[in-house]
């Protein structure tokens, strides 16, 4: 369990974390979403016990981090921000040494070395110096090094971060796989991330905690969620006639490629009423779809505070 | 196993995965060799002792030691590595003691790789063992007091260079405080007790007392007291710089 009251952190004038309080349970795996800069990792270092907090404390499982550190670390993996290792050892040395900065047993010691290797593929490079290794396989050898003693907390900070799709996939997978009894807590910026991965999401900017919720209920607060979309030819007939259903609160056309989006009126379902009148039409639909909401938009609505959401959302769709 | 030794063999692998290591036991082994007998006359004194070869060493140290310990804690902190010790289960002790028994090892093994040395003044006359023994040690004890203030001065910084240049003023400020001329120059302008306790922080006067073969307890005791002050202030700024 992760725990934090009223954390905060100033640098000087500048407030980069500011009165953070969440909680994640055993079996949450709770996304910190934010836009660069909003103090996720500040809050994740604090976490870890790496900074000290201005004011607040942090626990992991109950340890307070500033008051109990030794054990509060050994609850914890944690991935920092850009995975950082001693790019002068090879793979083998790099996790052999942190085998032993953890203090495993050596029989516990080979097996969880074994363990975590063929879980993040890296035999074949364990011989090769962490320096000469791409991005991707570092990041794993940094993932590598956060799991190996199979912590009950997890801080991972970006984990996906320059991995390219297949490797992406293969650690929410193993994020995944691990998630049932542990505490996983992970940065990230990006939102297919929360779906994949998440069922929490905590949006912070400018060090503040702005919304706490899972994913579905975030992408419901979408002007998007409940609409619904089609490409059709001839449609300038159509936006005139749905414009008239009562469930309708408005009609967006994309100006390059015709698709029209039909909004419903706030807590009405239009789905099959707009089929409807189509058929009605003798309208042929290429495609129709049901909009499930969008986070993008949600999360640029939310740390903007309103501002200029709506002009930013038609500059990306 | 205990994270200190962990620290400590990581620390020192990372000698000699780099040329660093290399370059500093060829460079320290030919500048004694060459300075004891050009500018020690080891041979004009016509004495069996080791004394020409110990009398080069603060100078060498003052060179050498700032090159090894000046990446200790600032590489760590530039390269972002410091988050990953930091946040292992270890205490920032363990983690300096680590580093700096790391540093103090590899000195001892310098000066073992100087026996030639030992052998020539075997081979050549009678000298008193014990005094070349003692010699040594003080020796040793410098250079981890010298390697102390370079810790500290690493953890302050994250440019090594930095870390270079503190080191080196550091240490002729120490070598230097108990030296004639500069407490010539300094009585005029100081109060005498201020001058008199200055110079009794001088290594050269605790050092050389130990290279004579004089081995008081109490410059082993300044040596052990420098290095533990060291170490705490290093560890002190790590510390602060947690919470800045």
């Amino acid at each position: 369990m992760i725990e934090t009251e009223q954390l905060s952190r100033r640098y000087g004038k500048l407030t980069a974390v500011d009165a953070l309080s969440i909680r994640v349970e055993p079996g949450q795996v709770l996304g910190l979403l934010g836009p660069n800069g909003a103090g996720k990792s500040t809050a994740m270092r604090m976490i870890a016990g790496f900074l000290v907090p201005t004011s607040g404390t942090a626990r992991v499982c109950g340890h307070d981090v500033g008051r109990e550190p030794l054990l509060a670390k050994r609850l914890l993996g944690y991935l920092p921000e850009g995975a950082p290792s001693y790019g002068e050892m090879t793979v083998r040395e790099f996790l052999q040494f942190i085998v032993r900065m953890r203090g495993l047993k050596p029989e516990v010691a080979y097996r969880r070395f074994d363990e975590v290797v063929q879980r993040l593929e890296l035999e074949e490079v364990l011989e090769l110096g962490i320096d000469t290794l791409s991005k991707g396989l570092r990041r794993r050898v940094g993932l590598a090094q956060a799991i190996v003693h199979d912590p009950p907390v997890l801080v991972l900070d970006e984990p996906t971060d320059g991995l390219d799709p297949n490797q992406k996939h293969a650690v929410r997978q193993l994020i995944d796989a691990m998630a049932r009894e542990r505490t996983i807590l992970i940065s990230t910026h990006l939102l297919e991330e929360v779906h994949a991965l998440c069922n929490r999401v905590v949006i912070i900017a400018r060090g503040r905690l702005l919304a706490d919720a899972t994913p579905a209920e975030l992408e419901r607060r979408s002007r998007y969620h409940g609409a619904v979309s089609f490409s059709a030819s001839g449609s300038g007939m159509s936006q005139e006639m749905l414009g008239r259903l009562p469930q309708v609160a408005a009609i967006e056309v994309d100006a390059l490629d015709g698709r029209i989006t039909v909004f419903p009126k706030p807590g009405e379902r239009i789905l099959e009423a707009v089929e409807m009148l189509l058929r009605k039409q003798g309208i042929e639909v290429a495609e129709i779809q049901l909009e499930r909401g969008r986070l993008d938009e949600v999360f640029r609505q939310i740390t903007t505070e309103g501002g200029d959401v709506d002009a930013m959302a038609e500059v990306r769709t | 196993m205990n994270p200190v030794s962990a620290v400590m063999r990581r620390e020192l692998r990372s000698y000699f995965v780099t040329p660093v290591a290399y370059l500093f036991l060829v460079i320290f082994l030919v500048l004694s060799g060459i300075l004891t007998f050009y500018a020690g006359d080891f041979y004009e004194r016509g004495q069996a002792d080791l004394q020409p070869f110990f009398v080069m060493h603060p100078w060498l140290y003052l060179i050498l030691v700032p090159a090894i310990t000046m990446r200790m804690w600032a590489e760590e902190a530039k390269s972002g590595t410091l988050e990953l010790l930091l946040t292992l289960p270890l205490t920032l002790w363990q983690a300096m003691l680590g580093k700096f028994l790391a540093a103090w090892l590899f000195i001892a093994l310098a000066l073992v790789l100087t026996f030639p040395l030992w052998v020539t003044v075997n081979y050549l006359g009678a000298p008193d063992n014990g005094v070349i023994l003692v010699g040594y040690l003080g020796s040793w004890l410098m250079a981890g007091t010298f390697i102390a203030i370079g810790a500290c001065m690493s953890a302050l910084t994250r440019s090594q260079v930095v870390a270079f240049i503190l080191t080196a003023l550091v240490c002729v400020l120490l070598i230097l405080a108990g030296q004639p001329q500069v407490m010539d120059f300094f009585h005029g302008t100081l109060p005498r007790q201020l001058v008199n306790a200055a110079a009794h922080l001088s290594m050269l006067r605790h050092f050389q007392a130990i290279a004579r073969g004089v081995l008081d307890l109490r410059d082993v005791l300044y040596f052990l007291l420098s290095m533990m002050g060291w170490l705490i202030a290093g560890v002190l700024l790590l510390d602060l710089k947690r919470t800045r």
